[in-house]
């Protein structure tokens, strides 16, 4: 007879008052289609309402409920119970962030690091909206849409091993979201957010592991928009050597 | 101590980032922040999948739009606030498309515009079936480019100031470290959402706990239309995860475990193989809910571990088309019910999935108590009334946030940094309630999850699709129960750093008088209307019951429930036909 029940390890921690993360062992119900986030929850509801971790929309479009599962980062909504059996699973704060409480991470650095490459389409001249829409044929689209989809998990973060060495490296996703704007066919800001991508905490930081991609639940490929914007940045670079900037065409990420 | 802005916005979804930037725009000199239980691009906007409304095809018109909405409200609408609506979503939508939206594009270049339920004309502006995660983090990373914008990230409101008739601020907890503000305001605007989650079968986030309805209603707003719960018509079982209603606007059938499209068993047209427009599968949802109903009484379900369900055929079109225009269709049922559309039928039920009632707004946005002002899901203006169409919550949240960012804006310029000396003492009060639930112990306690789930029973129970005098009467009566209950329960979390026990407990609390609402008004609604359907007035009541419904609270904390007129300008009450 199958196993009915299976056990998950959850690391516990309080900073400041714990010395360090403990884990803590809880028995819920494996169940089909049961989700890492629906034995997590079961035990708040049921075991322990102490324990702390974040989730909202449990179909993973929202990106709140990042976690380390028996050591790979997954979003617990989208990683399920059965697939782990008979068990145990291990589950832990995502890495590379310092932990808030539990199952919580501190995500300000990503927050603040954000806006610096200015994730909003730059235009020089604002067409009023009596113009009607920018065109975009769906060719154009496809160039910037798979950088749409970031969800702001934090799991290609916690990969990245870059990121775990170099707290000041912008990361794979922001580094994907300037990009996003870079190639889309209505921004003209690939020049404003050339300083900070080309900064050593930007592109060139990056060693080019690939783990941000492979990890990514959503499809986005942030190692190859780096890498992509390490040849145009040097291709830029080698402009500017032969000619003034002001002569240099407007650059498409 | 206490933060001041001029305008406090409470939520960071799709209505409340509209809201803030508008303030912004509208008077720079204004200090504008926004408050919201999560980081904005996780709010619930972020699950809103099939599209947008908008008139945009050379062949559709402003009055269509607003006929097919008008008609599908089932004639409870405010047909002033639908003509603002309609004239002005295409604008927002536009907005959106210059601020970055990648909304799906025809091959020259300019917007597509989908089918949806309801809807005469093809108006449903989409980014593929992403819809609301590409506008929620188009907005939001718009409104990175506002840095006047104060952002408090994982606050949690949990009490409206209020002094003599006039709205000051909030008190909020900092979910990191447990640290309570007093934060006043010279106009606060609620932006927080719906409910579903007082139902136990929901599309719904976890956040979506009715909090902005219940700070409302205790600062003496009344709550309107609250009877009207919308159930889509295709969840899945178990998650009860939203398939979109453009998997049926793209050709999808609906059918029974005879291979039936049942649909056309209830007056809703005949099947044809191509979709037609306000015909069986792109009825209201109103209609198609009830539909499964009466399917599962006459045996045509197939039972499964998570309910009746019937089944969603997508088969016929095509992995090509499905990839393209309902991509995250086929990762949801591949991820959630091991399921591939392209080969295999989905199963699907009835789920709740939207409130058409909420905080009574006039057209501008702002409720009877001065400063106070609500856009989106969490507001009623009402553009929605008995039934709302699919596909116009998302500009509903961008013509009526930019509305009420306007219309606050304005007001809090009239007035200087003055805040009663009453409200700070509130402010005080509160902290201290907050303090001291937070060291709550209670013997014997009652679980925060056994008075919730009990709660979602009997609200299902009592008010679900179908609903009666004897069902509501229950309803009521377990909910006085479990209001007692909830008193003696507990909480084992006693720390102050990402404590969401209390947080659970809290919103625990916003549900109970939300769901008592819902019974309230449903219990004194005689007649069936949209989403409310009484089996034992089966009938609309044009003469009694052409009325919002505006709930209040009383002194003593039960509810009070008065009648507001409908306002009509151009199109008298009428039947709604679909399919004939």
């Amino acid at each position: 007879m199958a196993a009915t029940e299976i056990t998950l390890e959850v690391a516990r921690y309080r900073p400041g008052v714990d010395s360090e993360p403990v884990l803590q062992s809880y028995q819920v119900p494996l169940r089909e289609h049961w989700a890492i986030l629906d034995g997590l929850t079961y035990v708040k509801d049921h075991l322990d309402g102490t324990l702390s971790f974040r989730w909202s929309c449990r179909m993973g479009i929202c990106g709140s409920c990042g976690m380390t599962v028996n050591g790979e980062p997954q979003l617990s909504c989208a990683t399920f119970l059965t697939d782990y059996a008979p068990g145990p699973i291990r589950v832990e704060p995502l890495h590379n962030f310092p932990v808030v409480r539990d199952l919580v991470v501190d995500i300000d650095d990503f927050m603040t690091k954000l806006p610096k490459v200015k994730p909003w389409v730059i235009r020089e001249v604002q067409s009023p909206i009596e113009e009607g829409e920018y065109l975009q044929t769906p060719e154009e689209m496809d160039e910037c849409q798979q950088f749409s989809m970031c969800i702001n998990c934090m799991l290609c973060y916690s990969a990245c091993p870059v990121y775990s060495l170099e707290p000041d490296f912008l990361g794979p996703a922001a580094i994907a979201l300037a990009q996003r704007y870079n190639l889309d066919s209505r921004d003209e800001g690939a020049d404003e957010r050339r300083d900070v991508l080309s900064s050593p905490e930007g592109i060139w930081a990056c060693t080019f592991v690939g783990e941000c991609s492979a990890v990514c639940p959503k499809g986005v490929d942030p190692a190859g928009a780096i890498q992509r914007y390490k040849l145009t940045a040097a291709t830029q670079s080698i402009k500017e050597l032969l000619m003034p900037r002001s002569l240099i065409p407007r650059s498409k990420g | 101590m206490a933060d001041y802005h001029d305008v406090v916005v409470v939520g960071g979804g799709g209505a409340g980032l509209r809201a803030a930037i508008a303030v912004a725009e509208t008077n720079p000199a204004l200090r504008v922040a926004v408050i919201s239980k999560v980081y904005p691009m996780r709010s619930h906007t972020v699950s809103a999948e099939g599209g947008a409304a908008a008139v945009a095809a050379p062949d559709d018109t402003l009055d269509e739009h607003a006929y097919d909405t008008v008609s599908g409200s089932d004639w409870l609408c405010d047909q002033d606030a639908v003509e603002a609506f309609v004239a002005e979503a295409p604008r927002e939508l536009l907005r959106l498309e210059h601020w970055g939206c990648p909304w799906s594009r025809q091959p020259d270049g300019k917007i597509a515009v989908r089918a949806f339920g309801g809807m005469k004309k093809k108006r449903t502006w989409f980014a593929a079936d992403r819809t609301g995660f590409h506008l929620l983090h188009t907005l939001f990373q718009t409104a990175l480019s506002y840095s006047d914008i104060v952002r408090y990230d994982e606050w949690y409101v949990t009490k409206i100031l209020v002094d003599d008739g006039r709205a000051y601020g909030v008190v909020a907890i900092e979910l990191a470290t447990g640290r309570i503000e007093t934060i006043t305001a010279n106009a606060v605007i609620l932006c927080t959402g719906g409910c579903g989650r007082v139902f136990p079968f929901t599309t719904n986030a976890n956040i979506k706990t009715g909090d902005g309805m219940a700070l409302a209603y205790r600062a003496g707003a009344p709550l309107k239309d609250m009877e009207f719960v919308q159930y889509h018509p295709t969840g899945l079982p178990f998650t009860g995860i939203l398939i979109t209603e453009a998997a049926r606007a793209e050709g999808g059938w609906l059918i029974n475990k005879e291979g039936y499209r049942y649909l056309q068993d209830y007056d809703l047209g005949t099947p044809t193989p191509e979709p037609v427009l306000r015909n069986m599968e792109l009825g209201p949802r109103d209609r198609l809910s009830q539909a499964f109903v009466h399917e599962v009484e006459k045996g045509r379900t197939i039972q499964t571990p998570y309910g009746p369900v019937v089944l969603l055929d997508l088969r016929h079109l095509g992995a090509k088309l499905i990839d393209a225009k309902l991509p995250f269709v086929r990762e949801l049922c591949s991820k959630y019910q091991n399921i591939d559309p392209v080969t295999e039928l989905v199963p699907v039920r009835p789920v709740v999935h939207y409130m058409m009632g909420g905080v009574h707004t006039d057209i501008r946005g702002a409720t009877p108590l001065d400063g106070l002002y609500a856009a989106g899901e969490v507001a009623c203006v009402s553009i929605n009334g008995a039934n709302r169409l699919g596909s116009n919550s998302l500009p509903e949240c961008l013509v009526f946030g930019n509305r009420a960012g306007r219309a606050a804006a304005v007001f809090a310029a009239r007035y200087h940094r003055e805040v009663p000396a009453s409200i700070i003492a509130q402010g005080r009060d509160e902290e201290r309630r907050l303090a001291a639930e937070l060291g709550r112990r209670v013997e014997g306690h009652q679980r925060i999850a056994d008075i919730r789930t009990e709660m979602q029973a009997a609200m299902e129970n009592g008010a679900g699709i179908y609903r009666d005098g004897d069902s509501l009467t229950k309803a009521a009566h377990e909910l006085a129960e479990l209001r007692l209950r909830f008193q003696h329960a507990g909480i084992d979390d006693h720390s102050t750093n990402f404590n969401t026990e209390l947080i659970a407990w809290l919103e625990l609390g916003f549900m109970l008088d939300v769901a008592e609402c819902i019974i309230d008004s449903a219990a004194l609604r005689e007649e069936s209307r949209g989403a409310h359907q009484r089996t034992d007035f089966p009938a609309r009541d044009d003469d009694r019951f052409l009325a919002h419904s505006l709930v209040r609270r009383q002194p003593d904390g039960t509810s009070r429930v008065g009648y507001l007129p409908v306002t009509i300008t151009r199109w008298p009450p009428g039947e709604r036909i679909y399919g004939r």
